[in-house]
């Protein structure tokens, strides 16, 4: 058990998604950033679908009632058990009554916490992700709040040894001195520069509009959440404007409305939309986005959707190769 | 049957069957699905139907294919040939209860005052239409509803309200539909009904879906309060 002290700014349980309902209007949602929020779980001995803790921004100050296994990956939110700062992208070991404290993101925007075993709310329509709007998943369908009490999954196995290994008589917390090959993480930047793919509608817009896509930067809005994020930059026209019958967006779909302003589709994003599509977000990059902060600047590269796919290819081949290593860490 | 495939990202194919709405592609959008639903290709995820718009999700994780888009194209081309053998769902008649005006519907007065009607004109007039469900997308279990009378068709407000109440019902143009969880919206409302159309604990979860035939029927608010059995 874990008892949340004091909340973040918006901490929601969130797991791989909540797939196969999408025909019925329910979002698949997840973690904003699936790669960061895998490797939390690979690190503790997990599959890599498990629910973790997604942070955004500040972070949340979390009292361990037993001792478990966690691992803290994606931006980097200043986590501090007893103010010394705990390492993220490894296995931590936490003693009971060791209180997680994180602070303000530093780099990045969004952290995932991984607890071996898995966070154990209740599976709503095959996940156990929240989905504010609509009131479900997580914790009662909400961000978390002071006194909140986060169930463990029981862990068996790997996890077990990772205690085994990790623990000490005195320390509060421990990791091991390995590490992931820098590498493979993220790099976390104020700029980013995105691999895109052109989106359904992409003739549909003016030459000036394609070219400015391309060539110029646009800065994420404050007004940015797990639903999309509004970014600004040269205002991005149709050749005429057109009426178009709503279909089915994904996350990455970058639509225009009419006031010009791009709106790149996220997690909570809804299943259909009826703005053009200039543009789609390669899957590779979803955490450039996800880390992506209100100022950031963003620039789009294009790719094909086969450049897009090997390069998805090479990145699932890596996570393969990354989740055998660690095992092998722990065996 | 015509039909083109476009890729949406690098793990989604849209398959186009008309670039107007009709009955003629909301059947084929039927057809497909239940196409999908019988066949159950492994590399498929979900799909999402839209009006004259069926896409599909798929997993690139699962083969190893060099080229997933084309392999799954190919795949949706073989599944698309001989469709005429498949049933299509029968179509259900769902009555939909609404308490109308007041605080549940409080921009009813303003549907009546815009078309030059009474209240009771326009309840009479949403009532008595026979409404399709043409898809349900956007929100969970929200209805994209036709087959409203332009006699009581309304602008959106100026200002779009921050928060409607779920169950609410709305017009806007010659849309009418019901929000199934609250959320902001620009639509006029004209009443809100006892039924869920979001049922996170049941399957499926949405209490209506695409090709469902619609009624609207007034009720009171005693009726109401007893279909809600007290919850609110």
């Amino acid at each position: 058990m874990i008892t949340v002290m004091k909340p973040g700014l918006q901490d929601t349980i969130q797991d791989a998604g909540r797939t196969g309902y999408q025909k019925f209007g329910v979002v698949v949602g997840g973690a904003m950033d699936p790669f960061s929020h895998r490797v939390a779980n690979f690190l503790v001995g997990n599959e890599g679908q498990e629910a973790t803790v997604e942070m955004s921004l500040v972070g949340p100050r979390l009292l361990f009632e037993q001792d478990a296994v966690i691992s803290i990956c994606g931006g980097n939110l200043q986590p501090k058990i007893a103010g010394v700062p705990v390492p993220a992208w490894k296995p931590v070991f936490i003693r009971k009554g060791s209180e997680l404290a994180f602070g303000a993101a530093v780099a990045g925007s969004r952290a995932y916490l991984a607890i071996a075993g898995g966070i154990d709310v209740p599976v709503v329509m095959n996940s156990r992700s929240t989905y504010v709007k609509a009131k479900i998943g997580g914790l009662e369908g909400r961000a978390l709040r002071k006194g909140d009490v986060l169930p463990i999954a029981n862990s068996t196995g790997i996890p077990a040894s990772i205690k085994q290994r990790l623990k000490t008589q005195e320390a509060s917390f421990r990791a091991p001195d390995w590490q992931i090959a820098t590498t493979l993480l993220p790099n976390l930047s104020n700029r980013y520069v995105i691999r895109v793919m052109r989106g359904r509608q992409y003739d549909l817009f003016d030459e000036q509009s394609q070219n400015d896509f391309w060539n110029k930067s646009f800065t994420v809005s404050s007004l940015s959440d797990r639903m999309g994020y509004r970014i600004n930059g040269p205002s991005l026209t149709l050749k005429k404007q057109t009426e178009m019958i709503s279909e089915a967006v994904t996350y990455g779909s970058i639509q225009v409305p009419a006031d010009g302003n791009p709106i790149i589709l996220a997690a909570d994003r809804q299943t259909t939309g009826g703005y053009p599509k200039i543009g789609q977000i390669s899957s590779i990059n979803f955490t450039k986005l996800a880390q992506a902060k209100a100022g950031d600047q963003l620039t789009f590269n294009e790719v094909t959707i086969t450049e897009s796919q090997k390069l998805m290819a090479i990145q699932e081949k890596n996570l393969k190769e990354l989740r055998a290593a660690i095992l092998t860490k722990f065996r | 049957m015509r039909y083109n495939l476009f890729p949406v990202g690098d793990q989604a194919v849209l398959i186009e069957v008309g670039t107007e709405i009709s009955p003629a592609a909301e059947k084929i959008v039927n057809r497909i699905i239940a196409r999908l639903e019988e066949l159950k290709p492994a590399w498929l995820i979900e799909y999402i139907p839209a009006y004259t718009t069926v896409t599909v999700v798929y997993s690139v994780k699962g083969f190893n294919e060099k080229n997933p888009y084309d392999f799954v194209c190919t795949c949706i081309r073989e599944l698309l040939e001989n469709m005429n053998e498949v049933s299509v769902r029968e179509q259900r008649v769902v009555k939909i209860p609404v308490l109308y005006g007041d605080d549940h519907g409080s921009d009813i007065d303003f549907v009546a005052a815009h078309n030059g009607l009474t209240r009771e004109e326009v309840i009479c007039i949403h009532t008595s239409g026979e409404y399709t469900v043409h898809m349900i997308g956007f929100a969970p279990g929200f209805p994209f509803i036709g087959g409203m009378s332009e006699k009581i068709a309304a602008p959106r407000r100026e200002t779009p309200r921050l928060q409607i109440p779920s169950r609410t019902v709305g017009i806007a143009g010659l849309q009418t539909g019901v929000y199934p969880i609250e959320s902001p919206g620009g639509w006029q409302l004209i009443g809100r009904t006892p039924l869920e159309l979001f049922l996170p604990n049941t399957d499926p979860p949405s209490l209506l879906t695409a090709g469902d035939r619609i009624r609207f029927y007034e009720i009171t608010l005693e009726q109401y309060k007893e279909m809600r059995g007290g919850v609110e």
